[in-house]
């Protein structure tokens, strides 16, 4: 008799893949001839889509516990995973909801955004839990997939097809890199399992030159999704053409989930090359601090200046993996549940800048805006201190424990450049205060009230980072619990 | 004691307490304007009476930290939420309960647009100062060290003057790119000693070799923030752009972190490396107080000049906190805390006048004594003070750094002596512009003298600057235990490198 495949720690996935089918189904069947079924089909699969992600949640804490293997060690469900998915699955979902009102807004609104976002998320869900090569390729190319199309979701602006566009085209050679890198290294070593590539590389004198290459196609594949400079091009670009909500979702999940799958991929089957590969990281690291710390400071449309924001948040972060250690996993894990929020509620306010019935995207139309929308100025401006990093806003706190395990780690140069890169970086968020703040009101004002979907999540980001002082305690306990699964 | 185990924690969250308050007055208009000047002067002035628990229940014969209070925060690293006063600090504390209502006071008219945020502002300002002072856990001290520029880049940015969006960039930047330097350093010696405790890391020896490093990192923090020549420069201008109750706090609390942090820090942790950067120390610190003594000379805008002269005054606190002295080191804290006083109410004076005719230029005023009498005789009291007259509380503690720094070197007193005399010269001349001379303008002649409320924010200012100089002993009776067992912690750290260095030779 065959045995049966302990399925068990697949659970959250199995159901996020069937419930996107379900409302894939649900969807197709609505009534979508006159204007008002779409809407109707849209609203239905975006609420039962939050829905689907909050159960998710659910199943993911339900599986979490030990380390646990399924389908021959192509999964693996550990704390590690645990974390990072309950964080991909909390940014997902304030991401959707804040994307339904603009889209009814922009007419753009289809029932697939939701289900496309289910799909992401179930192969990011993939990606941290990879256990091989194979199912990390699957994993990224699921969640890649789902991501080009949504770029391109608005498919009326010219902007927003050619993010698509540039996106596949830059993302598919991404993914080239990153096979070719996985079978170089499976050439060497024989085996595409992590665990096994561990202990094959942990039994060798001296590592093959054709392995070492593979990793760094590996890295650079990884690098790309991360957007990490040299391989961040596509950033800006993609960030400023696709819709508003699309870039909110962007900037957090898929990062999130890219960083993890590189954390996992480093430390699990290369951990013994830590010396190869650290170098390559630090340099990494240091360009990307350094670029999204400069490049930031030209750019007017605030979109773009997120774009270059996030570059530099994953310079700090990438600080984290090059320490190579508990300590500097731990601090990645703190720094991306911290960055998960503050961006969400910058791009909730975004969202909310809208003049004559459009969509503005200049730094500039934000002036004047604490007296005309206080609440709203009063929460962009906590964002903006934080992730300048100034206690005791929660941003501070996640550079606190990179700049920790990095100190720890000896690598002071590292640290020094990074507190250095954060106070440029402070200049041009304070930009952003300063138009909001000290510049006088423009002749018409923004929009107002604000839509109710993005006053909540406005709402509950804000507290989350204001009050993040309180809750340090038991984070810090998780986050340390999960990165100690990885070693 | 009286059991006031959380007698520090009220004073840190009286006033953010009173700024929540504020938000939630609903409305816009002057009934809401007025609501929340009255929450913030009450909320500030209840703050300032429970302070004074601590001057009556500061015990002045130990040198052990009181009124302390600890909580774990974050247990895995060992960092908790620590506070307490000892004679070095408990002061500094009243100083600021003493100073915000005086601030809330006057700007209770200057302030005209976005009352509510600038009162919130404020007291979040209060909260941040009172927690710097109290920390006893150097993480708690960093984070309300810095968040401190959040509410400061606010004040000056929004109710500033005209160039304040280049002002508090300027403050914000110079005083970040310090800090975030004093945090590395922060990091290392949290590694090094397992914890943040501020009397454990006290007690730790760190390596020689290490200490100048760290010490250069929080020299590069507490310079900018005192300010030292040459990083001095985001001084006048912030001051210059400033709302009257800014200026206040950034001339009589702000400044004083970075005389606060060199005690609190460098000279007990860093010994080795203290007495090795003193004569660079000393240098900058004559640089300081000639140099900026000159350049106020000639400064045509009265808060410009006064900025340099705390620029100059703060040449003296440096200067006599490194001549490793009883009386330098009390001479330092004396200045400190009179200098909270005077150049606080000096900046007051500026801003009744700037109240009335909008300008601060020199030029603009003269022959105020006809139309302003008590006013020309309350201004005439603090520019005496702040040139050091006997009798006033300046006079105090420049004689004691003096007295201590001819201990410690000659020449250094020397040098540091040009600037009292300097600052009578452009003092005096600055008030002869201002105050006496005919009454040839126009709009001078229309000036009225001060009114009660202004008269109230004074009266404390007057009493205790008379107080500082008279009887000056029921303030240093507070520091004098703390001061001597900081000198002999330092003298046994340095006995036990000597040692060491003979050892090893």
């Amino acid at each position: 008799m065959a045995e049966v495949p302990n399925i068990a720690p697949v659970l959250p996935e199995i159901f996020l893949a069937l419930a996107g089918m379900t409302l894939l189904m649900l969807g197709v069947f609505q009534k979508t001839t006159t204007a008002d079924g779409v809407v109707q089909a849209s609203r239905l699969t975006t609420g039962l889509g939050v829905l689907t992600l909050f159960l998710t949640v659910l199943l993911v804490f339900t599986v979490s516990g030990d380390k646990r293997i399924a389908f021959d060690g192509l999964f693996v469900s550990d704390p590690f995973a645990t974390f990072v998915k309950v964080l991909i699955l909390i940014a997902s979902g304030l991401s959707l909801v804040l994307a339904q009102n603009w889209l009814e807004r922009q007419n753009a609104h289809r029932f697939e955004f939701s289900i496309l976002m289910i799909f992401a998320v179930l192969g990011m869900m993939m990606m941290v839990s990879a256990g091989n090569l194979l199912s990390l390729y699957m994993g990224l190319e699921l969640q890649s997939l789902a991501l080009y199309v949504l770029a391109a979701f608005h498919r009326d602006d010219i902007r927003s097809t050619e993010a698509g566009l540039k996106y596949f085209v830059l993302g598919a050679l991404a993914s080239g890199f990153l096979l070719y890198g996985s079978s170089l290294i499976y050439g060497f070593s024989g085996t595409t399992d992590f665990a096994t590539i561990a202990t094959t590389i942990g039994a060798q004198d001296s590592t093959p030159m054709g392995l070492i290459v593979g990793l760094v196609f590996v890295m650079a594949g990884l690098s790309f999704k991360v957007s990490a400079v040299p391989f961040h091009m596509w950033t800006p670009d993609v960030y400023e053409g696709a819709p508003t909500p699309v870039t909110a979702f962007f900037s957090v999940a898929p990062k999130v989930a890219a960083l993890a799958l590189f954390i996992r991929v480093m430390v699990g089957p290369f951990g013994d090359l830590v010396t190869e590969w650290q170098q390559v990281v630090v340099v990494i690291s240091v360009l990307s601090m350094l670029l999204g710390s400069f490049a930031a400071i030209a750019q007017m449309n605030v979109k773009r200046m997120m774009a270059y924001s996030s570059i530099g948040h994953v310079g700090y972060a990438l600080i984290g993996l090059a320490v190579g250690n508990e300590g500097g996993v731990m601090a990645v894990l703190v720094y991306l549940s911290i960055y998960v929020f503050m961006n969400i509620g910058t791009f909730a306010c975004i969202l909310g800048m809208r003049r004559s019935d459009r969509h503005v995207e200049n730094i500039s139309e934000l002036a004047g805006l604490a007296k005309t929308h206080p609440g709203m100025a009063a929460a962009l401006a906590v964002f903006m201190f934080s992730m300048a990093g100034i206690p005791p806003l929660a941003g501070f706190f996640g550079k606190f424990y990179i700049f920790l395990a990095a100190v720890d780690a000896q690598l002071y140069t590292l640290a020094i450049i990074g507190v250095l890169a954060s106070v440029v970086s402070a200049y041009y968020y304070l930009r952003v205060i300063k138009v909001m703040y000290f510049d006088e009101p423009g002749v018409e004002p923004l929009e107002m009230p604000l839509p109710r979907s993005i006053t909540a999540v406005l709402a509950f980001t804000t507290l989350v980072i204001v009050l993040f002082i309180l809750v340090l305690a038991p984070v810090t306990n998780w986050a340390t619990a999960a990165a100690a699964s990885l070693f | 004691m009286f059991g006031f185990e959380h007698l520090l924690s009220v004073l840190i969250f009286l006033p953010l307490a009173g700024a929540g308050f504020i938000l939630v007055i609903p409305g816009d208009d002057e009934i809401a304007m007025r609501n929340a000047r009255r929450t913030a002067l009450f909320a500030s002035s209840f703050t300032f009476l429970i302070s004074l628990f601590l001057w009556f229940g500061f015990d002045p014969g130990t040198a052990d930290f009181q009124f302390v209070e600890r909580t774990e925060w974050i247990p895995n690293y060992n960092i908790s939420y620590a506070l307490g006063v000892d004679g070095i600090s408990v002061l500094f504390v009243l100083l600021t309960t003493l100073l915000t209502p005086l601030c809330v006071l006057a700007s209770w008219t200057s302030i005209k647009t976005r009352v509510k945020e600038f009162m919130v502002a404020f007291l979040i300002l209060e909260t941040m100062m009172v927690g710097m002072f109290a920390a006893l856990d150097i993480v708690v001290f960093y984070i309300f060290f810095e968040a401190v520029l959040i509410p400061m880049f606010l004040i000056i940015g929004v109710w500033g003057g005209k160039r304040r969006v280049y002002a508090s960039y300027k403050l914000f930047l110079y005083t970040l790119t310090g800090s975030v330097l004093m945090l590395v350093a922060i990091l290392v010696m949290y590694l090094q000693a397992g914890t943040t405790d501020i009397p454990t890391l006290m007690a730790t020896r760190f390596d020689p070799s290490l200490q100048i490093w760290l010490w250069l990192a929080f020299f590069a923090s507490f310079a900018v923030k005192i300010p030292m020549w040459p990083v001095h420069t985001w001084l006048p201008d912030a001051h210059v752009e400033a709302p009257t109750a800014g200026s206040v706090i950034l001339a009589g609390v702000l400044l004083k972190f970075g005389g606060y942090g060199f005690l609190r820090f460098s000279l007990p942790m860093f010994p080795d490396a203290s007495v090795y950067f003193t004569p660079l120390i000393f240098g900058l610190s004559i640089v300081a107080v000639v140099y900026t003594s000159l350049v106020a000379l000639v400064q045509l805008d009265m808060k410009k000049l006064i900025a340099y002269s705390s620029i100059a005054h703060m040449g003296f606190v440096t200067a006599g906190t490194f001549s490793m002295t009883v009386e330098g080191i009390e001479g330092a804290i004396f200045q400190m805390l009179s200098h909270g006083v005077v150049a606080s109410a000096l900046f007051l004076c500026v801003g009744v006048i700037y109240d009335r005719m909008h300008t601060r230029e020199i030029s603009a005023y003269g022959g105020l004594v006809h139309k302003m009498p008590s006013y020309a005789m309350v201004f005439m009291l603090f520019m005496m003070a702040s040139v050091g007259l006997p009798g006033t509380g300046g006079f105090v503690g420049e004689f004691l750094v003096l007295v201590g720094l001819f201990k410690a070197n000659t020449w250094v007193a020397g040098f540091i002596l040009l600037g009292v005399i300097l600052s009578a010269a452009y003092m005096l001349y600055m008030y002869r512009r201002v105050v006496f001379g005919p009454l040839e303008k126009d709009a001078v002649k229309k000036m009225l003298d001060m009114n009660s409320r202004e008269i109230l924010v004074f009266a404390p200012l007057v009493v205790l600057t008379l107080w500082m100089g008279i009887y000056p002993t029921s303030f240093l009776d507070f520091m004098h235990v703390s001061v001597n067992n900081l000198l002999s912690q330092i003298q046994l750290a340095l006995d036990a490198s000597n040692a060491a260095l003979v050892a090893g030779q």
